[in-house]
């Protein structure tokens, strides 16, 4: 506790307090703008934040990743195409009851359960991640290499449509991260001494989130206008507040765990909420498709919790579990940080400053955010050409100062081009992303564990967590084979194909 | 990277072959075998170290031909690729490969340029190529705002993090 109120105090200073609104206002901007997410943005961010202190940097990166999270119901609600895959379950009741008239409502529910959400997340967070720090300290190389192998398989399995796709993905992600040295020797750098050191992790972000986001659309841009319905300050009678609260607490229930777990975002959480609302809305319940405020309470609180949960295992074991929480490892890998429990020792303020500036950057989404609404729904009419002609601006900006070559910039187009045929093919693009930044240090603890044991193989599995954690991912690969064998299921139902028919069901 | 079949229109009434995922096999089936051969040429590092430089290489890129051999069976069986879709993102159209011709050219003419002419002209014309070439034709606005952009930017970050960028040719200038 004391902890924390020192980490407070240190958060409240103009500085960093500066660096939390820019960090939410921010996220906030690039929740809405369609095209750029929370993890692109913290990917652009990167080179320049080397540059300051890594408190300030990371207040700044959990702003953005706070605001993205909520952003993206704004989009959601106001347009009929949600941008991030977390708010596909808010676009269903949250756009139909813009179309009704109650779009203020709406955001009023987003954003007060985001915050509600967010704070009892954060509460959680402080509570839980010592503690997992404490637990997983003596926890030995082959432990974090067996946690290591079940985050992979976790963000290729659980998610996305297609296994096959998810381990392409992987797959890629780890071979572009053998390229470098190797017990000094150059690894796949085709006598290229400028791939001697690895390919930049900002490079790789920056090409696959940015570029090749900024290419598909380029191949696809949508001709006629998206209809944006106009709206004014959000508020909530007596009657929205009654019947939002208890969806707040409940999708809290369903995000933190999920966000902690390695499961991987917020996709199941915000669908379990919505399931869930819809089944206890009583007398409510024929609202269900046509504007159920139950049905943006809930999956927004849920998406803002499971924020504040993935940053358990980020934070205590260095783990992450979605695509902003990979970049933002990447960021403090950057700065010589190690996540994981040595962070809680060697570097207690740190640590606590960041804990306590999430609360900040909770409260200032509030207070920003409320008056701000109308502005933010302004900045969907961004002309495209310029959205998408900005984003690549910054992207080669964001290459290039990583060590002003132009080498970089030929990376960056490169594994843009990868980024638009990910798109196109229907890859993945997490498992990548956390292949890169994984692989060098899964090859690393391999190499420890076997070093210690002189090459036996079975230390692999001598630590019982890592037995336990071999099982589960036994689990998660055998899942689907086994779910064929039970007879009258004919396929294993994949989450997305759920959401599929939920969307189906609602919009008829 | 992909061949033009994707311009055809989605209609998956027929199971019709997407046979573009043949290039994508073909093109992981190459990186899987590369990656091997060239961990083959690695020596066995230090003499008491058990992970040796090639492993992860060796398992990686077979992993990689295993599963190109996978994604060409599972086009083969009629697998089509699902697009991502997004707010500004119409998959009913086909690809328009005319506008990611002119992109393509934007940014190869700033990597070949970036060097010569610094970033303070190239990035305004990156911005002002770019926007043009999505479809907004007032190039003479278009390239203010990329110079607005590109200058802001160097002088950000020059007086705000201390980093002069290269100036190219505006050396001295700026």
């Amino acid at each position: 506790m004391d902890a924390l109120l020192t980490g407070l105090s240190l958060a409240v200073t103009p500085e960093n307090l500066l660096y939390a609104v820019v960090g939410v206002l921010l996220g906030t901007a690039v929740g809405v703008l369609p095209g750029i997410g929370p993890a692109m943005t913290v990917a652009l961010l990167l080179p320049v934040t080397y540059n300051v202190e890594p408190s300030a940097a990371l207040i700044l990166f959990a702003g953005i990743y706070y605001g993205g999270m909520y952003g993206g119901s704004t989009t959601s609600i106001l347009l009929n195409t949600p941008g991030e895959s977390s708010s596909v379950i808010t676009a269903l009741e949250g756009n139909k009851m813009a179309k009704a008239g109650r779009a203020a409502q709406a955001l009023a529910t987003a954003a007060i359960g985001s915050f509600v959400a967010g704070t009892i997340g954060t509460v959680l967070l402080v509570a839980l991640a010592p503690t997992v720090a404490e637990w997983v300290v003596v926890l030995g190389a082959p432990s974090y290499f067996a946690l290591m192998v079940l985050a992979l398989i976790a963000v290729t399995t659980v998610l996305g449509s297609s296994r096959l796709r998810g381990f392409v993905a992987l797959t890629l992600g780890l071979t572009i991260g053998l390229v470098g040295t190797a017990t000094g020797q150059p690894r796949l750098t085709f006598g290229n001494p400028l791939l001697a050191d690895g390919i930049d992790i900002v490079v790789v972000a920056v090409a696959i989130f940015a570029v090749g986001e900024a290419l598909w659309v380029a191949a696809h841009l949508r001709r006629r206008p998206l209809e944006i319905i106009p709206v004014g300050r959000p508020w909530m009678d007596r009657e929205d507040w009654r019947r939002s609260w208890k969806p707040w607490l409940r999708g809290t229930a369903f995000g933190f765990p999920f966000g902690a777990l390695p499961a991987g975002g917020a996709e199941m959480p915000t669908f379990l909420s919505y399931v869930t609302e819809r089944r206890l809305a009583g007398k409510h319940r024929a609202e269900f498709g046509k504007g159920a405020i139950e049905g943006v309470a809930g999956p927004e609180a849920a998406n803002n919790a499971s924020a504040a949960g993935t940053l358990v295992p980020l934070l205590a074991i260095g783990l992450p579990t979605t695509a902003t929480a990979a970049v933002i490892l990447a960021a403090m890998q950057g700065y010589g940080l190690q996540p994981g429990p040595q962070l809680f020792e060697a570097e207690p303020e740190l640590v606590w400053t960041l804990l306590a500036s999430l609360f900040v950057a909770n409260t200032l989404l509030l207070v920003i955010n409320l008056p701000l609404a109308p502005l933010w729904a302004r900045l969907l009419r961004t002309p495209r050409p310029y959205l998408y002609a900005g984003i690549l601006f910054f992207a080669v900006l964001g290459a290039y100062s990583v060590n002003f070559q132009w080498f970089d910039v030929a990376l960056l187009v490169l594994f843009g081009v990868l980024g638009f045929a990910m798109r196109r093919f229907g890859l993945p693009v997490l498992p990548l992303i956390v292949g890169v930044i994984l692989g060098p240090r899964l090859e690393e603890q391999l190499g420890q564990a076997l070093q210690l044991s002189r090459g036996d193989v079975s230390a692999l599995w001598s630590e019982p967590v890592a037995v336990v954690v071999y099982v589960v991912v036994a689990a998660l690969l055998l899942w689907p084979l086994v779910l064929r064998l039970i007879p009258g299921r004919q396929a294993p139902e994949r989450l997305a194909d759920e959401v599929d028919e939920l969307e189906e069901e609602v919009r008829r | 990277m992909s061949a033009a079949e994707d311009a055809a229109p989605v209609a998956p009434v027929t199971p019709v072959v997407d046979r573009a995922q043949y290039a994508l096999a073909a093109v992981l089936a190459v990186v899987g075998v590369w990656t091997v051969v060239d961990s083959a040429g690695l020596g066995p590092g230090f003499a008491d170290q058990v992970v040796r430089p090639a492993a992860f290489g060796y398992v990686i890129g077979s992993a990689l031909v295993v599963l190109a051999v996978l994604l060409a069976v599972a086009t083969a069986r009629g697998d089509r690729a699902e697009g991502e879709a997004g707010e500004d993102v119409d998959l009913d159209q086909g690809t328009d490969w005319r506008t990611l011709a002119g992109l393509a050219g934007v940014l190869v003419a700033t990597i070949a340029l970036l060097d010569v002419l610094g970033w303070a002209i190239v990035g305004a014309l990156l911005f002002a190529g770019a926007a043009t070439v999505l479809g907004n034709r007032h190039w003479v606005r278009n390239l203010l705002i990329g110079a607005v952009m590109s200058v802001g930017s160097w002088y950000g970050f020059y007086v705000g993090l201390g980093i002069p960028i290269p100036a190219g040719v505006l050396d001295g200038i700026l």
